[in-house]
């Protein structure tokens, strides 16, 4: 709805239009384009209309960090520079959220878990930042390989959590993120996350959006907590300062902030189902045999599926799109029917195991596994053979698997 | 921001908290000449404050925030400690996140500003306790000099760690007996003023605030300078009466003792000389403004 305020339909200074978003990732015209999934992070941040990036080298994000600073250079991005740590990378997001800015960052592994501390504070605070996960191991000793145990460390943070399988999820769900984190009733970051090197070192065929359209800039003051640039009234916050009181306004506040950033996530679900189009997706969700799943562990399951086809053995996938907001109910209705849900990981602890046995009744149904983690890959052949062992099929044992 | 945008509607008026109406007739934002002479005359943009009473700390909250020459555009960043009791209740918007980290939210802060405000003057303040400055968040305050952010640090160096009860800082003298200092602190105290020069700050200052009319000086020196070429920082000794065990009526001799010439709070000073050009350039452009006020006088005497 075109307001006389609206800057839909007026250029910026790259000559690109503000566009309606629904419009622009829905209706306009798509090129394929053969791309890595760092590259396709560059082009997303592109029509992103992004006021700060600030970056860190660590593998595997350092292309697509090293990248948006090409566009800072080319001028589609307000500001960009290398911090010194990413407790400290993640900290200048912050502020420069504070102030009004769209901001957008990427990290890894080792790098999610030293800036930390910063997560709570950012849902806390209302911070509608951006931030791409390109998983990586945290093991010791070091790895630099997929793994994504760092995913899990996230969901208690009060952040909106994504898992993307390809790079045309990426490309789309950085775009669609903004508009779930930026809504008013939402405000809330989001760590939106992939598997390191599978998403961001293949290439793949992405549907890209015109280049000459970017979404309309982010507009902090519809933000449901003032924004710290000295355009609004600086009136005192609070009679006193709650962090030292223990007094029951103070236990009440703390309490009820807690709850209004759980709020907040439980708010965004109705936008996310919008914009992503539902939280989970499935296919032949009523077959006895479930491999239920999130990003590359997905692709992997629907290439078991394919051979488990070959074999007569009918098999459905749930693919699970968000992790915060949690599709609890959709998991619910979609497993109604299995018999064996299985639950492929790229990690050793089995976090999306738990999350869906604490979901669905009849919980010994779930199959946690396999795990791959520290960097192995997840042939499709593995899966198959969890899944004839749990049909009490024979199958081939798999060297080096102990089985 | 304009003083309009306080400006309470006449419908609202008499439900809004005193300190808001007093703020909206009678706060110095805008005020050209504002400084540490408006306390008493005029609403100060520190309502009140939870810290001990005759704490130092408190006189330097008030003189800073009396001498920011442009509060109606200033973003203060403060950190965990004692000042983050305070912070609540000022009338300047700030931020506090987390213990350490204020000079990379400051670093955001002023770019995102800068992105969003082209042509405007927003200037960010820092200010924060030596625990947050020099130990858990050396890093970034190092490392926001190094890439000469334009904004201004100010530490509130009251040497140990006071909000969490008294325990050794990197502030902290050579031999002083702490918690966490059970036989004396064994290193001498870190030399910030001297690594804030070598890490291009342009106006570095170390005093006590037991002058309003010295800080008032040095605040406005320091945000001038970082907003116009790049960071600057001023070290405030603001003692601990409590845990150095003096009374409430003490702290202003303790800093007067600390700040003679052979003490270790004695006045230090540092001015790069682009900094040097521009404090001259404001000192004649006063001078001049003065000088005419003093002529139109005269004509209308």
């Amino acid at each position: 709805m075109a307001d006389t305020h609206s800057v839909i339909g007026t250029k910026n200074k790259k000559g690109q239009t503000f566009t309606d978003t629904w419009e622009m990732m829905n209706n306009a015209p798509r090129t394929p384009s053969f791309f890595t999934g760092s590259e396709v992070i560059k082009e997303a941040l592109r029509r992103a209309s992004c006021d700060v990036m600030i970056a860190y080298p660590i593998t595997p994000q350092s292309e697509a960090a090293a990248l948006i600073g090409e566009l800072f250079a080319e001028g589609y991005i307000g500001d960009y520079f290398r911090g010194e740590s990413e407790f400290a990378v993640m900290s200048q997001c912050a502020g420069a959220a504070f102030g009004g800015a769209r901001v957008f960052t990427t990290t890894a592994g080792p790098g999610t878990m030293r800036a930390m501390e910063n997560f709570p504070m950012w849902s806390g605070a209302r911070l509608p930042i951006q931030m791409i996960v390109t998983c990586r191991g945290i093991n010791s000793p070091l790895s630099i390989q997929p793994d994504t145990l760092e995913i899990a460390y996230l969901l208690n943070t009060g952040m909106l959590v994504w898992h993307a399988e390809t790079a045309q999820d990426f490309f789309d769900w950085i775009l669609k993120g903004y508009m779930v984190s930026e809504e008013p009733d939402v405000h809330l970051p989001l760590a939106l996350c992939c598997d390191g090197f599978f998403v961001t070192h293949t290439k793949d065929v992405v549907n890209l959006t015109p280049a000459d359209m970017c979404l309309p800039p982010y507009d902090p003051y519809r933000s449901p907590v003032p924004c710290m640039d000295m355009e609004c009234p600086p009136v005192r916050m609070m009679r006193d300062p709650f962090v030292m009181k223990s007094n029951y306004i103070s236990y009440a506040t703390h309490a009820s902030w807690q709850q209004e950033v759980w709020a907040a996530v439980e708010r965004s679900r109705k936008h996310t189902i919008k914009w992503i189009n539902g939280l989970i997706e499935t296919e032949n969700a009523d077959a006895e045999v479930l491999i239920v799943a999130s990003g590359t562990a997905v692709s992997q399951g629907r290439e078991a599926i394919r051979l488990l086809e070959d074999e007569g053995i009918r098999c459905g996938l749930v693919k699970i799109k968000s992790l915060r907001p949690w599709p609890g109910e959709e998991i619910r209705e979609a497993t109604k029917n299995a018999k064996h849900i299985i639950v492929p990981e790229f990690n050793v602890t089995g976090w999306l195991a738990k999350e869906i046995k604490a979901t669905i009744p009849n919980s010994e149904r779930v199959n946690a596994g396999p795990h791959v983690c520290g960097g192995m890959t997840m042939p499709p052949e593995i899966i198959v053979s969890e899944i004839k062992t749990l049909l009490g099929m024979r199958t081939m044992s798999l060297a080096g698997r102990g089985s | 921001m304009s003083k309009e945008r306080i400006k309470i509607s006449e419908d609202l008026y008499d439900i809004m908290p005193s300190d808001y109406q007093d703020l909206v007739k009678s706060a110095t934002y805008g005020k050209e000449d504002r400084g540490w002479k408006d306390i008493g005359n005029s609403k100060e943009l520190i309502e009140q404050h939870s810290l001990c009473a005759g704490c130092p700390e408190s006189m330097a909250f008030r003189y800073i925030l009396a001498s920011l020459p442009n509060p109606e555009d200033t973003v203060m960043v403060g950190s965990t400690g004692c000042t983050s009791l305070v912070f609540p209740m000022v009338a300047v918007h700030n931020i506090h996140s987390l213990f350490g980290n204020q000079n990379a939210i400051a670093s955001g802060l002023k770019r995102a500003l800068s992105v969003r405000f082209p042509g405007r003057t927003k200037d960010v303040v820092v200010l924060a306790g030596d625990g947050a400055t020099v130990d858990i968040g050396l890093d970034m305050t190092l490392q926001a000099w190094f890439r000469q952010e334009k904004f201004t640090t100010i530490c509130f160096d009251n040497e140990l760690y006071a909000n969490t009860g008294g325990q050794e800082s990197g502030l902290m003298q050579k031999g002083f007996v702490a918690k966490m200092a059970p036989v004396g602190k064994l290193f001498d105290k870190v030399r910030l003023p001297e690594i804030a020069r070598e890490s291009g700050c342009h106006y570095v200052v170390q005093c006590t605030v037991s002058k309003p009319s010295l800080v008032e000086k040095v605040v406005r020196n320091a945000v001038m300078i970082s907003r116009e070429i790049g960071p600057t920082y001023l070290q405030l000794y603001t003692p601990c009466i409590l845990e150095i065990g003096k009374n409430s009526m003490e702290g202003l001799q303790e800093m007067r003792d600390s700040e003679k010439p052979t003490e270790r709070f004695a006045y230090k000073e540092y001015i790069s000389e682009p900094a040097k050009e521009l404090l001259a350039e404001i000192a004649a452009k006063d001078k001049e403004k003065k000088a005419a006020a003093k002529q139109l006088a005269a004509q209308g005497a």
